[in-house]
């Protein structure tokens, strides 16, 4: 059966584009580097690697994209091997593209299904009238497995669960019927809730509603620059890991969604007002919610101790105490404001992550849409469910590190190497520029093929220690030993059905040739 | 706000809206490619 579908609209292409590289970090992570890095200098090593790594990414992982959908391969395994197909090592790079995204979503739904709780736990008024504490113990006790906070029986996986399916669902609906419409939905709706809340953040007033600041000291701590940052490598290094993370870039999402676009559409500006809007999200609204509100209300001492373990903490734990100072139904609009937005950040990645999968069954074993949707839907059942009842224990934090942080990393020196030095720039530029409503600066083929790698080569060699530690670390729970033997079994399955259509694609050719 | 956060604050965000709104408005305003359009060169590879 062939693989025929397509996008409905440009802008929907691009929402969903979007879409896929919005995600929490956007909102939870950026602002917590920024303060960690250099406050408002962040910005600059931050937007540094945005021109010399992301951008160059973005533009390659959609051209490959565009390239492999045009040869009928729409994931990673055999795109890469239409771009080199002398060597067979390449179908086994690629699957990075399929394994990252079915261990990434394994946990990622599970944070899904967080906001999607919280979301019903903001309209029910749950938090109304709790302290501080009873609120950040609220967390604690919902990802306890044994604890129900609203009299459901293990709660976590019940939320999961429905996000799960409604992932599931959404996706057998089909690229157009689905993933499009949502983020056609989403998209918008997440922009107005987040414009929303950063007014409601910048406009605080120190003495009203219990703030001690006002909304603009949390602006002035984020912005006020540490010049002097910019000369340290960790700092640089924060701010490329950010642009990874941020971007969805060395996942092979981008690259699925990009196959799916008409070989001679553009892909240039497509590449571009996606990147942007993402930048956007980012750096306008991620930057102008959590900390001007959390400052508001905590002060600078407190909320830099509270950043030291992430952005979480603040986004689950003390903005849904934070919100019920603004009186209940203030209250309650900005918890539907806050975790709605997660929740249409998060949905609109999480599909992103499905349809490599589904290209990859549909493209080599004939599957139909819906069978591979709800196959996916099984794997992330499977694979996740360690996440959810091993969450204190670690497991989560194992895929996160493994999958989101290393497996992106590996990936995208890989390709860039691949697209730049193997099938060759003059190819690659011609890939890019064709079809194109832009002119692409001609400097970026310089920066493509000698500056992108070596940035992606050194955020790599600096993660490398990182790994050792990680290797070598000892006294860990068995959870984790076992998630990674799960993790480690995935990709080697993933290799086994990446050989098994290679076998069944060079049968059918010895077919068609006799 | 101090001079030095309001002044990156504002070219940060300024600069992020802009580019943003930008490559958006090219995007809406692209005229659609004409079927079958003149990019030809790698239709036989």
């Amino acid at each position: 059966m062939a693989n025929t579908e397509s996008w409905g609209s440009r802008v929907g292409l691009i929402l969903a584009m979007a879409g896929n590289a919005v995600g929490l970090g956007n909102f939870l992570r950026f602002p917590v580097q920024a303060i960690q890095n250099g406050g408002g200098a962040f910005i600059i090593p931050y937007l540094v690697c945005f021109l010399l790594m992301g951008i160059p990414l973005l533009w390659v992982e959609w051209s490959m994209g565009r390239f492999g959908g045009r040869k009928g391969n729409h994931s990673t395994p055999f795109i890469l091997h239409e771009m080199d197909p002398k060597r067979a090592l390449w179908k086994y790079i690629g699957v990075f593209g399929i394994f990252t995204n079915i261990a990434v979503a394994a946990y990622y739904c599970y944070l899904e299904s967080w906001t999607l709780s919280y979301l019903w736990h903001s309209i029910a008024g749950t938090f109304i009238g709790q302290t501080a504490d009873q609120v950040a113990g609220f967390f604690g006790n919902y990802v306890d497995i044994n604890t129900s906070t609203t009299g459901i029986p293990f709660e976590p996986i019940v939320f999961w669960l429905i996000c799960l399916l409604l992932n599931t669902w959404i996706l057998a609906k089909g690229l157009s019927g689905g993933v499009e419409k949502v983020a056609k939905v989403g998209m918008p709706l997440l922009i107005l809730f987040g414009i929303f809340l950063a007014i409601m953040a910048v406009t605080l007033k120190s003495g009203e509603h219990g703030a001690v600041n006002d909304g603009t000291v949390g602006l002035n701590f984020l912005w006020t620059p540490d010049y002097s940052s910019i000369w340290s490598a960790k700092v640089w290094l924060a701010a490329a890991g950010q642009i990874f993370f941020t971007l969805s870039v060395g996942m092979g999402s981008i690259q699925c969604y990009a196959s799916y676009v008409k070989k001679k559409d553009d892909i240039a500006l497509n590449a571009m007002s996606a990147g942007w809007m993402n930048e956007f999200v980012e750096v306008v609204l991620g930057a102008s919610i959590i900390i001007p509100i959390s400052i508001g209300y905590l002060g600078i001492d407190r909320v830099v101790e509270m950043t030291q373990s992430g952005g979480l903490g603040l986004g689950f734990k003390t903005l849904p105490y934070l919100f019920t100072q603004w009186g209940p139904t203030l209250a309650m609009i900005a918890g539907v404001c806050w975790f709605g937005l997660l929740f249409f950040a998060g949905i609109t990645s999480s599909l992103a992550m499905g349809t490599p999968v589904m290209g990859f069954l549909k493209d080599e074993f004939g599957w139909k849409h819906k069978n591979a949707a709800w196959f996916f839907g099984l794997i992330i059942l499977v694979l996740g469910l360690p996440c959810v009842l091993y969450f204190k224990e670690g497991v989560f934090d194992e895929y996160d590190y493994w999958a989101g942080t290393v497996g992106l990393v590996v990936f995208a020196l890989f390709e860039i190497i691949l697209f730049a030095w193997i099938f060759g720039m003059d190819k690659g530029w011609k890939e890019i520029n064709a079809g194109a409503d832009i002119k692409v600066p001609t400097i970026f083929r310089f920066i493509i093929k000698y500056v992108t790698p070596l940035f992606i080569g050194g955020v790599f060699v600096a993660s490398l220690p990182g790994i050792w530690e990680k290797i070598t670390s000892t006294g860990l729970p068995w959870q984790v030993h076992a998630a990674r033997v799960l993790l480690l079994l995935m990709f080697a399955t993933t290799c086994w059905f990446v050989r098994v259509a290679y076998m069944k694609r060079k049968a059918n050719m010895k077919n068609w040739t006799k | 706000m101090n001079s030095s956060a309001l002044t990156l604050m504002v070219f940060a965000m300024g600069t992020v809206t802009l580019l943003t709104g930008y490559f958006f408005y090219r995007v809406l305003t692209a005229k659609p490619k004409p079927e079958p359009d003149s990019y030809t060169d790698d239709d036989e590879d």
